[in-house]
């Protein structure tokens, strides 16, 4: 297991570096980086300035090392925008964001779970078309839509919500929904279908045979047969979903981390870009690395 | 082609091994999607009028059916008077036109990455495969607005951004699909017989993963949908004066209150793609492909 483990964050470091590269080619492979990093009015001695202060005219190699350094310690440069280090602006917008995916999570798993468990243990044909009704259409709904007509609906007609905003819990309803409905409707699908395989187990029908109460056989013993897949789906949902906050944010005004850097991307911010990039990556292969280990918790088969 | 795996490009031939196993042909889907691809093709004779006429004397009419709307303009008009069904017509052109050349081409060169990395090994299979987990390592819309930010908006740079951020899924998938493949005896033989690496690679081991690829493109037909209209509706996608749904979504917004059919409508156009080319690709999916892993 230790070494499984040491594998899985030397792999996940690997592919850390591979990003930082990839970030620094976008912004030394496109062009002059002190024209893409300079505001547009500067002169060409600043510009001349820029480049030997930055080592913009040493090698390539030695850049890449340099900037890496700096990225290690957490130095992105400074916004252009707002006058302050890159890497604040992305930490005051990370606890925003989080709160926000954490939530449209939570609601999508206490939505999408029970449908799927639902759906599987129903005899009933229109149940399972229901589950799965809901599964395609949530899934084909672009989240930046079903914002606005949510706005539409329960802010503008019936005015029981507030439009936008960020703060207190009701500011939370709408963008969570949001995007719980199309989180949601994906795990409702996984779960019903590996709960339908985890039903079909001979166990199961001993343990009815036994007498064991449904709700105990459902949820005790299928629901942990299930639940691999659905741990590991959990984690790579949690990538969407900061995916789907991106674009909710704008809709309704959520100081996050994707008003940031579609507001750095119009302004060509682009220290704000990559700090928000890193972070993110940095994050999401966390969350990646943890969902794993838990599946060491959940299967003891990968402990040995 | 082996025997086990049907051959996609040959449904109509072939029917189903047995009555259970595969649902039968979905018409109203073939329906939908004929539609969507004919109104993108033939959108400049079909839609009444320009995209870009504007007729100030007209803006903001409701839909034929509600009170206040003519049957001149039967989905109403925007803010500057424009036939909303003339710019749907004209957004199905932008929308599917991105979707389609991204994921071909996204398709193409991952298909190219994901068969010489299958097949060659080594540490070329190693490093592709490094930097596929790098592409994958990324939340997709980000990585698309990453890109964007450097290489800029606009409907060609969209697809090279759809390109970049999508390929890595198709060399995954071909790569672990040619593992599978060219142990077997027929690519063995080839080998021993004397084939070139190259015409092994094209004419025996290609064919035998193609299926599976179809069908990860036409359900990515409906993500690029999507990715192309958010990024439409952050600004950051298709300018004017093309048109795209997301962008009329993005448009339409500020006078919601006032004209819901600005943002309803085009929305309904998303979803209506959307589901087409999924219910598609997920009938491809069962049909011939159902041990595949997408």
């Amino acid at each position: 297991m230790a070494f499984y483990l040491l594998r899985r964050i030397g792999e996940t470091f690997v592919t850390l570096l591979l990003i930082t590269l990839l970030v620094f080619c976008l912004t030394r492979l496109t062009g002059d980086p002190a024209a893409l990093l300079l505001p547009p009015e500067s002169t060409e001695e600043a510009r001349q300035y820029f480049r030997v202060h930055h080592g913009l005219d040493r090698a390539l190699p030695i850049q890449y090392v340099t900037y890496l350094r700096n990225v290690a310690a957490g130095d992105f440069g400074m916004s252009f925008r707002l006058n302050e280090p890159a890497i604040d602006v992305v930490w005051r917008a990370l606890g925003p964001t989080l709160s926000l995916a954490g939530a449209g999570m939570l609601l999508s798993i206490l939505i999408g779970m029970p449908l799927g468990i639902i759906a599987a243990a129903s005899s009933r044909p229109w149940v399972k078309s229901v589950v799965s009704g809901y599964s395609s259409l949530g899934q084909a709904l672009p989240p930046f839509w079903t914002g606005l007509t949510l706005v539409l609906v329960f802010a503008l007609w019936i005015p029981l919500l507030p439009t936008s905003g960020y703060g207190a819990a009701k500011y939370y309803v709408l963008p969570a929904v949001t995007l719980a409905i199309s989180t949601s409707s994906a795990i409702a699908g996984l779960t019903a279908a590996n709960m339908s395989e985890a039903l079909k187990n001979d166990f199961i029908a001993l343990e009815r045979v036994l007498g064991l109460s449904e709700a105990r056989v459902l949820l005790k013993h299928a629901l942990r047969n299930a639940s691999l897949p659905i741990v590991t789906y959990l984690g790579l949902q949690f990538g969407l979903i900061l995916g789907g906050a991106i674009v909710t944010e704008r809709v309704f005004a959520w100081p996050g981390i994707g008003q940031r850097i579609v507001e750095a991307i119009l302004a060509r911010d682009y220290p704000v870009v990559q700090a928000v990039v890193l972070v993110t990556a940095l994050m999401f292969m966390l969350i990646n690395l943890l969902v794993d280990l838990f599946y060491m918790v959940l299967d003891p088969r990968l402990r040995t | 082609m082996s025997a086990a795996s049907r051959s996609l490009f040959a449904f109509w031939r072939r029917s189903p091994a047995s009555a259970g196993e595969a649902p039968s042909l979905p018409w109203l889907t073939f329906a939908c999607c004929a539609l969507l691809v004919a109104a993108a093709i033939f959108g400049n004779w079909i839609a009444p009028y320009s995209k870009e006429a504007v007729s100030l004397g007209a803006s903001l009419l409701p839909p034929a059916w509600q009170q206040g709307g003519s049957m001149q303009h039967l989905l109403g008009t925007d803010q500057l008077g424009r036939d909303i069904l003339s710019r749907l017509i004209a957004g199905a052109r932008i929308s599917l036109a991105t979707a389609a050349a991204a994921t071909l081409l996204s398709g193409a060169f991952g298909v190219l990455v994901g068969l010489v990395a299958g097949y060659v090994g080594g540490i070329v299979e190693s490093i592709a495969m490094r930097v596929v987990d790098a592409f994958l390592a990324l939340p997709f819309i980000l990585l698309a607005l990453a890109l964007v930010a450097t290489l800029g908006t606009g409907f060609g740079n969209i697809i090279i951004v759809m390109v970049i951020a999508n390929w890595a899924r198709y060399a995954r998938l071909v790569r672990s699909e040619v593992l599978s493949v060219k142990h077997r005896d027929f690519v063995t033989l080839a080998r021993i017989a004397g084939v070139r690496p190259l015409v092994i690679m094209l004419r025996h081991v290609l064919p035998n993963v193609l299926n599976s690829v179809v069908v990860l493109a036409i359900l990515d037909v409906g993500r690029a949908i999507i990715l192309e209209s958010s990024l439409s509706f952050l600004g950051v996608g298709i300018q004017p004066p093309d048109v795209s749904w997301g962008l009329m979504l993005a448009d339409g917004r500020t006078l919601m209150v006032f004209a819901w059919w600005l943002t309803t409508l085009p929305g309904l156009m998303i979803v209506f793609a959307v589901l087409s080319f999924n219910s598609l690709g997920r009938w491809l999916h069962v049909r011939f492909d159902p041990r595949g892993q997408l």
